[in-house]
């Protein structure tokens, strides 16, 4: 049997015997971006997708989200899949307050977008009205695919975002937008 | 026991209620009384108490809303179902949009409940003795009745469409 393992490429640096120095941003970046826990918010058919996304078929694990953290308190992606009626938006709100920074958002789908087909008064027409939102994976649902490549792209702002970016002005602001303290 | 057909129990509500029956039809071969408001909470309690009739199950109320006919805008309807005889029996009362009041059935019906709470929420039927009618769908901020036709079924916060291509 043979075993390939492929490990991930170690950032830029000086590297000497017995040493390896480089910038504690990258290694932060580098060790969350590989240990992502999403606490996946799904309440219709883009929450089926995502189940499949998750499941052995697509495999998310593979990515370093094996574990789905079904408490806010200790995910770090919220995965939201699916139609946010009104009345929810309160309650994805709250989720979201409980999570911890550093915390990002995928929107999976039309509905959880922009409303999605549901042009109608009971619907919140883009869950971006109440939580600020990282990426966007458009489609009726999306595809397995589609999902993973949505979390591959936070994976990569995870990975790049610096570890002071929370303190800045420019994300306080942000936050002051929703009324986030 | 004489059969009991539609024809028959139309005939044995108007013995016993006269002309606060106001008409008697039969769409798809299912019984439709329409009743004055005031007397419907007595119907139903009638036919539920009927030795004959034994209408036990209360399967559904709702509303509608006719805006073209004055004095009659908003309806409830009923639908009953007697599981003994297997008939069923929808009863439908107009209400003026200047005061939609109804007796409650909650008192006869347990399951009349959540449903006249979902009609309260949607169309601004009040019924009369309900315990708690609040809203049951619909955020509790929502400050008007949705499904009556004065206002837009769209959100009015939609921002990817483009109206003319909507039709809006």
């Amino acid at each position: 049997m043979s075993t390939e393992l492929t490990i991930t490429k170690a950032p830029a640096g000086l590297e000497g015997p017995g040493f390896f120095a480089t910038n504690i941003d990258k290694v932060v970046g580098l060790a969350r971006s590989n240990s992502i826990w999403p606490l996946p918010f799904a309440t219709s058919c883009c929450g089926i997708e995502f189940m499949a996304t998750m499941g052995s078929n697509y495999d998310l694990a593979r990515f370093g989200s094996e574990r789905m953290s079904f408490s806010p308190r200790q995910a770090d992606l919220l995965i939201v899949a699916g139609t946010i009626a009104k009345k929810m938006g309160p309650v994805l709100r709250q989720v979201y307050l409980q999570m911890a920074e550093p915390r990002w958002v995928i929107s999976v789908g039309a509905c959880a977008s922009t409303g999605g087909i549901f042009d109608t008064y009971s619907v919140l027409q883009g869950i971006d009205k109440v939580i600020p939102v990282d990426v966007y994976v458009p489609g009726c649902p999306p595809r397995p695919e589609q999902i993973i490549d949505g979390i591959m792209q936070i994976q990569e702002l995870v990975r790049n975002e610096p570890i002071r970016r929370r303190n800045t002005q420019e994300y306080k602001a942000l936050m002051q937008q929703y009324g986030i303290q | 026991m004489s059969e009991l057909t539609n024809v028959y129990i139309a005939e044995k509500i108007r013995n016993q209620f006269g002309d606060a029956i106001l008409s008697a039809s039969e769409p798809y071969d299912m019984l439709t009384l329409v009743v004055n408001p005031s007397i419907a909470h007595g119907v139903i309690n009638w036919l539920k108490n009927d030795a004959e009739i034994k209408i036990q199950f209360l399967t559904d109320v709702c509303g509608a809303q006719f805006p073209e006919i004055e004095g009659q805008e908003f309806c409830v309807i009923y639908h009953l179902h007697s599981l003994t005889n297997n008939i069923r029996i929808r009863i439908k009362s107009f209400l003026p949009a200047s005061n939609p009041i109804i007796a409650t059935v909650t008192d006869l019906f347990e399951s009349a409940n959540w449903q006249e709470r979902e009609t309260y929420d949607f169309y601004g039927i009040i019924f009369e003795g309900h315990p708690n009618l609040t809203r049951i769908l619909n955020m509790d901020e929502m400050d008007y009745f949705p499904l009556r036709k004065e206002f837009p079924l769209e959100d009015g916060t939609r921002t990817d469409k483009e109206d003319k291509y909507f039709g809006r």
